[in-house]
């Protein structure tokens, strides 16, 4: 294990600031305060932090519609990015974007995507920036076991391969696509379709923090190389539904009791690092706890905070006109 | 006849059309939910409940789950159009036409004509539109004339339950692509609904209110806004026409043109973009064949010219209001 224990409490630091952001968007969703739709990201805190720990603020993300957990991993600040899913006037996009929406482009976050398969062509673009430039990034583009599906997936795992782009493509497969089992919905595999393009695939144990850090630093290396695209199939489980109302009656309860009780990445990191001795159990309860509180802030901030007013509609919508 | 949901009113099109029709299916993400799952197999039937309990009844061969593929959905449609059967695909959300337009535009739309005339394509897409539930820019636009620009398809947008089933219905048999847009905000509508099989024509505009001082010219939700309006215009003794167009293509361009004869005075009400939109295309026609009956400059309610906002008090100030109507009724009544 190269990671020291500075990183690892940055890692649990993450993971745990991405699951209590998104446990308490679920309450406060509940109770009809937060508008618009909102898809959580708790369960999947391992590969979000996993993959940008090998990432600095040049390197750039593409998200999904489930994009919290990504944005808060490459450094998002929490609580404009609480006051942008209240629609507030200091939200991280100034209210106008939403959590579909997020993004801050001085953290290398392009973006969470509400189009499935938005993102990938995305990718590819910033892997050309940075290879035309000679800056020595990479690009990460999430997406989920859905958008692999999409024409525009295809598309630009061709394109990442033949270019040798400094791309790295990390399909997040948590089951479902909505409502549909990606057991029905993926025709054979995900790593197989990487491999018939030309890029380096392979799958991962997406709830395991260590797999999934280990995976990205090669890919990132054989990027920084020269070597080429690199798709991870990261397999990770959701703990809640598709969007925050879904009734998941497509998934036993039984389903969700197993996830929670035994693919918790978080639960898997603290047995880790507790067993091998690198961190203690006050340590990690510390964190827990300034997290708990930083999230409490943000909310009440984000409840406090002002909405934008009738000059702010109309700006914004290009650079001049 | 009995009350029923807008949403109601669509399944129960749906249904009716299949047990009729055995070439019709149904194809789209999670029009059942729940495939290659251990849960329930009719989970969702649509994000909106629309086609809920269909998977029950026709099974899995005619209603048919698909991976996130909106390319691939709408050109299956086209394909199965053209060779025999009569599909209805689900676009989910019509800001995904962006991932799927060149099977609408370049294959779908263009077939017959293309091909002299040989091909017909009964395919029906159905597709939400509209703001109002902060779902942000990429999924509460109302796309509507992009459509409308297009030849070879038509283009429907009913307002109302009873609207919704019979122009569905009509959807389903007319030989050509018909683009079919729901307001979101609409599926908890009621209305009285004939249980019966029945058909609304295209192109023929529905005449919701009647008056004699200005006409307010609308399509889908915003209709009802107009009704709204006419009805507490009345109050400052100002009579409205309320003209629902019901599909954009075909285009009752008689009606409109009888309307304006009528009152002298249009507005126009229109959730898309301003440029290029229905309003815009409903006033050069009007301009061009009734300009002599106009007595003031015809006003047009839309958003601003900005993708639509997330947060709830710009998205609020962003669609078209009762407000809004109100001042531009005012605006061309002195």
């Amino acid at each position: 294990m190269q990671l020291n224990r500075i990183d690892l409490k940055k890692a649990f630091t993450g993971m745990s600031l991405i699951r209590e952001f998104e446990d308490s968007v679920h309450v406060e969703f509940a109770s009809g305060i937060l508008p618009g739709f909102v898809h959580l990201y708790a369960g999947e805190e391992s590969s979000a932090m996993g993959v940008c720990m090998n990432l600095n603020d040049q390197d750039t993300i593409a998200s999904t519609h489930r994009g919290h957990g990504h944005c808060i991993a490459k450094g998002c600040d929490v609580k404009t990015m609480m006051k942008e899913l209240f629609g507030k006037k200091d939200g991280i996009c100034g209210g106008k974007g939403g959590s579909m929406h997020i993004a801050d482009l001085t953290k290398g976050m392009l973006g969470a995507n509400g189009i499935v398969g938005g993102g990938p062509p995305l990718v590819c673009g910033s892997a050309l920036t940075f290879k035309t430039k000679k800056t020595g990034n990479v690009s990460v583009c999430f997406l989920g076991d859905g958008a692999s599906n999409q024409g525009t997936t295809a598309e630009s795992l061709n394109l990442a391969s033949i270019l040798k782009l400094p791309a790295i493509f990390v399909v997040e497969d948590n089951g479902y696509a909505e409502a549909t089992s990606s057991e029905y919905s993926v025709g054979g595999n995900i790593v197989d379709r990487g491999k018939a393009y030309g890029l380096h695939a392979e799958k991962v144990d997406g709830n395991d923090f260590f797999a999934v850090y280990q995976a990205t630093k090669e890919a990132v290396e054989r990027a920084k190389k020269g070597d080429g695209p690199t798709l991870l199939h990261n397999k990770v489980n959701r703990i809640y539904g598709h969007y925050e109302g879904d009734a998941l009656t497509y998934r036993l309860g039984e389903e969700t009791d197993d996830i929670k009780k035994n693919k918790d990445p978080i639960k898997i990191f603290k047995k880790k690092v507790i067993e091998s001795g690198l961190l203690n159990i006050s340590e990690l309860t510390d964190i827990e706890n300034k997290v708990k509180n930083e999230i409490k802030e943000a909310i009440q901030e984000a409840k406090d905070a002002a909405y934008p007013t009738e000059k702010d509609l109309l700006t914004d919508v290009y650079v001049n006109y | 006849m009995s009350k029923k949901t807008f949403r109601e009113a669509l399944n129960e099109a749906i249904a009716q059309e299949m047990r009729r029709d055995e070439n019709v299916i149904l194809i789209g993400e999670d029009v059942a939910g729940g495939a290659g799952g251990k849960g329930d197999q009719d989970a969702w039937g649509g994000p909106m409940g629309v086609t809920k309990n269909l998977a029950p009844e026709f099974g899995r061969e005619r209603i048919i789950d698909t991976p996130i593929s909106e390319s691939a959905i709408i050109g299956t449609a086209a394909g199965a159009a053209l060779t025999g059967l009569r599909p209805i695909a689900d676009l989910m959300f019509v800001d995904f036409l962006g991932v799927c337009f060149d099977q609408i535009f370049n294959q779908a739309a263009k077939f017959r004509y293309m091909f002299g005339g040989k091909a017909k394509t009964p395919m029906t897409i159905r597709t939400m539109y509209g703001g109002g539930v902060r779902a942000a820019s990429q999924h509460s636009q109302s796309l509507y004339p992009i459509f409308t620009h297009i030849p070879g398809l038509k283009v429907v947008i009913p307002s109302n339950p009873y609207d919704a089933k019979g122009l569905f219905i009509q959807s389903i048999r007319d030989d050509n692509p018909v683009i079919f847009l729901e307001h979101k905000m609409l599926y908890d509508e009621v209305g009285e609904v004939p249980d019966e099989l029945y058909t609304i024509p295209f192109g023929e505009a529905n005449f919701t209110r009647e008056g004699s001082d200005i006409t307010l010219i609308s399509m889908g939700k915003t209709v009802n806004l107009c009704n709204n309006v006419a009805d507490e215009m009345k109050k400052e003794n100002v009579s409205c026409t309320v003209l629902d167009l019901r599909t954009l293509s075909p285009l009752d361009e008689e009606s409109i043109l009888e309307a304006v004869e009528g009152t002298g005075r249009v507005v126009i009400v229109d959730e898309s973009y301003p440029r290029c939109n229905i309003a815009t295309d409903i006033s050069a026609l009007i301009c061009d064949k009734g300009f002599s009956s106009l007595k003031a400059p015809i006003k047009m309610v839309t958003p601003p010219h900005t993708p639509v906002p997330f947060s709830p008090a710009l998205e609020d100030l962003y669609l078209p209001s009762a407000e809004k109507i109100k001042k531009a009724i005012h605006s061309i009544l002195v």
